[in-house]
């Protein structure tokens, strides 16, 4: 499908002309390290979960080596939309919920940028959930990591959209009674074209995922369970086989023409999605759906090159000179 | 019902001006057609207005459409001058009524001795009034004779303006060039059609009032071609011209069309514009879009701009510059959707949670669209702010006529720039002005810079010490104060001394000038001041206020509950002068001349306020 679509981070997403002779050129960089990409101290409590994150985000970038000025890492509010600040790299910490809008802005507007977003259930499934749908269907190309811990905590702990049937918060004493949000669903639905689902108790399959999903042209989300041990310990042990949980991992599907891979996950069926989404709590691990969309950058620039042409590339003043010419 | 010609007109007209064959010079006509929305009086409305501009005369236009999708009572009203039109006229002087609730509810608009032309074949109107003249077409029953009988209801509008074409002595061969242009694009048999219409009505024998008028034309001393078009338009072709390449928005009437134009236009000039999901999505891209360099506007109306107010406040605290356009309708809530009124100056100024000092513009003609928006760019740019231009629905749907801007003077690149930062740069500078680093900016000690909505450092990392808290917001504060030393000095219309100062600012400022000049003919002592500045508001006002007795600020909004309009209550707030009065009205519809005049009459009346000066 859509083979002669640019791969990720192709030519053919062109921005504006970046004069690059002032800035050192990649060749004579040295490369950069974890050292040199983290910031402030976090945070976070001793033993959070979105430690985890970080630590993978610094190992992806140390890894993948974009030119550092070019990494935007973009967060809400929440805990986990802490993030930027522990990152030294271009940022910006917005408001609560709004963090995929403004993130959009920043792809739509600079195709030649890194963006990776991150934010908690209460951000993605709550204040923001609209957002999410839309840059998830529009195919906005970006990376977004949803650090979900079943709870509000930077608030000290009321009900979350993710939060399960009987959880015990400030807001729902009595135990929660509103039916939760099951993300994968969600996120399936809403036409994302990379979903996958980790948790921080297993960060070499976490890490994997990372750099799929950074790699991914299009919309990337990784839905990551990350333990609030203040508010909410314990919530993901079922999924932690240190804490006798079973950490279920998707097998897909490697078309070797076996027999057992007619039973192994074909990720490109969104039915088949849905169907791991379907189990019960913990459920499954990996990557759930991936497909290949045009993503809105290209249609949006190819929208623009088109009219460009079209105009045999005028100059601003001779196209207005055109346009008042008509209005005489 | 009868097709035969001019069984209707009982017209009384004494051709004492035209014994010798030569028309009248009319210099000024209110020209008022109304139907229904889906009979294209717009099109007919817009081609005078063109035609206008593009004979130098000077044009103004008023509109009313429904907010229903297709169909309800419409009005288009065009106001032609030999000299310089200020608004749209308080009376017609020539009313076309398609319908019977048309006539019905329009008749009173026409001025006593006026004409009304009506579609006989759907009007009766009441010909015992002699206060108007009547001219009666079957305009719908000829028209399909015209065009071959198919086509019910269209081409009605075409007929019309052949009629009008030969009624206010227009160029015939300028109406036709306009036509063939604004159908070139469609199939022959469309041009056909509305040739057929349209030679038909202008075929049509009125009668005795075909040479009563004829405009003068007058040439425009600064030499430079007029063009025509909507506030909307303009201040679009503003945004453009003044280097606007990124911007969100969500459509809602009357703020769309700025939208639909840029999403359109912005791709030729290698832009972009986003239609988001909700208007907190909108302002959101928009943010993002200028933090990444690309200077964005967004906007909105009434109900939007409420609705992106959190995300303003996260501007002036990250000191993002942004670009807010809140066409302004009647409201509040759903409203008024399609009505004028000037009630958003509150919420312009204010709306928004904590300290958020912001600048607020707002054009007072559809000109003044076009070159407002450029200096919302550069303020906003220089001062790393977001700015709100505060038109309304008055502004942004009339067309007028004015000279074309010198683009070479007017057009700016304003493509960011990425040039590395030195050493020990800091985005948020207690001793300067913040202007942010993108990203793609490489940053020459490492150390990268954070934009954040938590108070911060000078780096833009959180901090909660309350010195950093009280410098900071002094600093957000004092650079928007700054901006009012940089504002041009005031003008007033009208001499610096006097009995009454009308203040308006927005839409109303073309009737206030008219009030202005028709209280001076009657011996009133009055003068105009407008404020395109709103907030800040410029330096020196006091003094100009000094020169008078009374201060009257005109305004389309409510006097609310402390007894003054929104910019009145502004002004009241910072110079506490009692002098200051209140001219309000809420009733959706713009100001007329002689409802500012009457509004005054307190003032103006030599034995109130005469003696003090004495």
């Amino acid at each position: 499908m859509n083979a002669t679509l640019p791969t990720p981070n192709s030519t053919q997403i062109k921005s504006e002309p970046v004069d690059l002779t002032e800035r050192p050129s990649l060749e004579n960089r040295s490369k950069y390290t974890k050292k040199d990409l983290t910031a402030d101290h976090p945070t976070w409590c001793p033993g959070c979960g979105d430690f985890g994150v970080l630590a993978l985000y610094y190992k992806l970038l140390e890894k993948k080596q974009y030119p550092v000025e070019n990494i935007t890492t973009i967060a809400g509010i929440g805990c986990s939309s802490r993030f930027p600040y522990f990152v030294n790299g271009h940022g910006a910490h917005f408001i609560h919920g709004r963090a995929v809008a403004f993130a959009t802005g920043v792809s739509l507007s600079r195709p030649d940028l890194h963006v990776f977003t991150f934010g908690g259930d209460g951000d993605a499934f709550s204040i923001g959930g609209n957002h999410l749908e839309h840059a998830a269907r529009r195919n906005v190309n970006m990376t977004y990591v949803i650090m979900d811990n079943n709870v509000y905590g930077l608030t000290k702990k009321q009900t979350s959209p993710t939060s399960p049937i009987g959880f015990k918060s400030k807001t729902d004493p009595w135990g929660a009674f509103d039916y939760p949000i099951n993300p994968m669903k969600k996120l399936i639905s809403s036409g994302a074209t990379f979903i996958a689902r980790g948790t921080t108790t297993n960060a070499a399959h976490l890490s994997k995922l990372f750099e799929r999903a950074a790699d991914h042209n299009g919309f990337s989300v990784i839905h990551v369970l990350s333990e609030c041990v203040e508010f909410f310990a314990g919530a993901f042990d079922s999924a932690n086989p240190r804490k006798g949980g079973i950490f279920r991992e998707i097998e897909e599907k490697k078309n070797d023409g076996t027999p057992e891979d007619n039973k192994r996950h074909d990720v490109s069926n969104e039915l088949a999605a849905y169907k791991l989404a379907q189990d019960d709590f913990p459920g499954w691990f990996g990557v759930f759906h991936e497909i290949n969309r045009p993503t809105k950058n290209q249609q949006e620039w190819k929208v623009i090159e088109n009219a460009r042409a079209k105009s045999n590339n005028a100059s601003a003043i001779e196209l207005l000179q055109q346009t008042f010419d008509r209005l005489k | 019902m009868s097709s035969e010609p001019n069984q209707n007109i009982n017209s009384t007209i004494t051709p004492s001006n035209n014994t010798n064959g030569v028309p009248p010079k009319i210099h000024d006509a209110v020209i008022r057609l109304a139907g229904n929305s889906q009979d294209g009086i717009q099109a007919v409305g817009a081609i005078l207005a063109r035609l206008a501009g593009r004979s130098d005369q000077d044009v103004m236009t008023y509109m009313t459409i429904p907010s229903t999708i297709s169909g309800g009572p419409s009005i288009f009203q065009v106001r032609i001058g030999s000299g310089e039109v200020m608004s749209s006229g308080d009376e017609a002087d020539f009313l076309v009524a398609f319908y019977q609730h048309s006539y019905e509810e329009h008749i009173s608009s026409l001025k006593k001795g006026g004409i009304l032309l009506y579609d006989s074949d759907h009007v009766t109107p009441n010909l015992d009034d002699r206060n108007y003249k009547y001219v009666g077409i079957p305009i719908s029953g000829l028209t399909v004779e015209a065009i071959g009988g198919t086509a019910r209801d269209k081409g009605k509008n075409m007929f019309l303006l052949g009629s009008l074409t030969k009624i206010f002595n227009l160029d015939l061969v300028k109406v036709e060039r306009l036509l063939n242009e604004k159908f070139k694009s469609k199939d022959e048999s469309i041009i056909n059609t509305v040739m057929s219409a349209f030679h038909a009505g202008h075929g049509y024998d009125t009668g005795n009032i075909i040479g009563l008028y004829q405009f003068e034309s007058v040439k425009r001393a600064d030499g430079r071609a007029q063009v025509t078009m909507t506030g909307n338009e303009a201040l679009s072709l503003g945004a453009i011209a003044g280097g606007i390449r990124f911007g969100s928005a969500y459509p809602i009437t009357p703020w769309s069309d700025i939208m639909e134009y840029l999403r359109r236009e912005l791709p030729k000039y290698g832009g972009l514009f986003i239609q988001a999901e909700d208007e907190l999505g909108a302002i959101s891209m928009a943010i993002g879009g200028s933090y990444a360099g690309k200077l964005a506007l967004t906007g909105s109306s009434g109900p939007g701009i409420s609705l992106k107010c959190e995300a303003i406040s996260y501007a002036v605290m990250a000191e993002i510059p942004l670009i807010i356009v809140d066409v302004q309708r009647g409201g509040p809530s759903t409203g008024l959707p399609t009505n004028a009124e000037q009630s958003d100056l509150y919420i312009a100024c204010f709306g928004g949670h904590g300290d958020a000092p912001r600048v607020v513009l707002a054009p007072n003609s559809v000109e003044d669209c076009f070159y407002l928006t450029i200096e919302a760019i550069n303020i906003a740019r220089e001062y790393s702010t977001p700015v709100i231009i505060l038109s309304d629905q008055a502004i942004a749907t009339r067309i007028e006529a004015f000279a074309e801007p010198d683009l070479q003077k007017y057009v700016q690149d304003i493509t960011p720039d990425f040039k590395p930062k030195p050493v020990g740069w800091k985005p948020y500078t207690l001793d300067g002005l913040t202007h942010h680093a993108p990203p793609g900016t490489f940053m020459s000690d490492g150390r990268y810079p954070l934009v954040t909505g938590l108070e911060h450092d000078e780096y833009g990392h959180p901090t909660g010490k309350p010195v950093l808290h009280k410098l900071m917001t002094e600093k957000r504060r004092e650079k928007i104060k700054k901006i009012a030393e940089k504002l041009p000095p005031s003008t007033l219309y009208g001499p610096n001394e006097g009995n009454v100062l009308l203040v308006s600012w927005g839409s109303s400022w073309g009737p206030v000038c008219e009030a202005v000049d028709k209280g001076r003919a009657s011996g009133k002592s009055v003068s105009a001041l407008n404020i395109r500045y709103v907030n800040p508001l410029p330096n020196g006002l006091d003094n100009i206020f000094a020169g008078f007795n009374a201060v009257c600020v005109v305004e389309l909004n409510d006097q609310g509950l402390y007894g003054y309009g929104q910019l009145a209550s502004l002004l009241r707030m910072k110079y506490c002068d009692p002098k200051i009065k209140s001219i309000t009205k809420a009733d959706g519809l713009t100001f007329k001349v002689s409802e500012i005049l009457d509004a005054i009459k307190e003032y103006t009346g030599t034995e109130t306020l005469d003696p003090v000066k004495a």
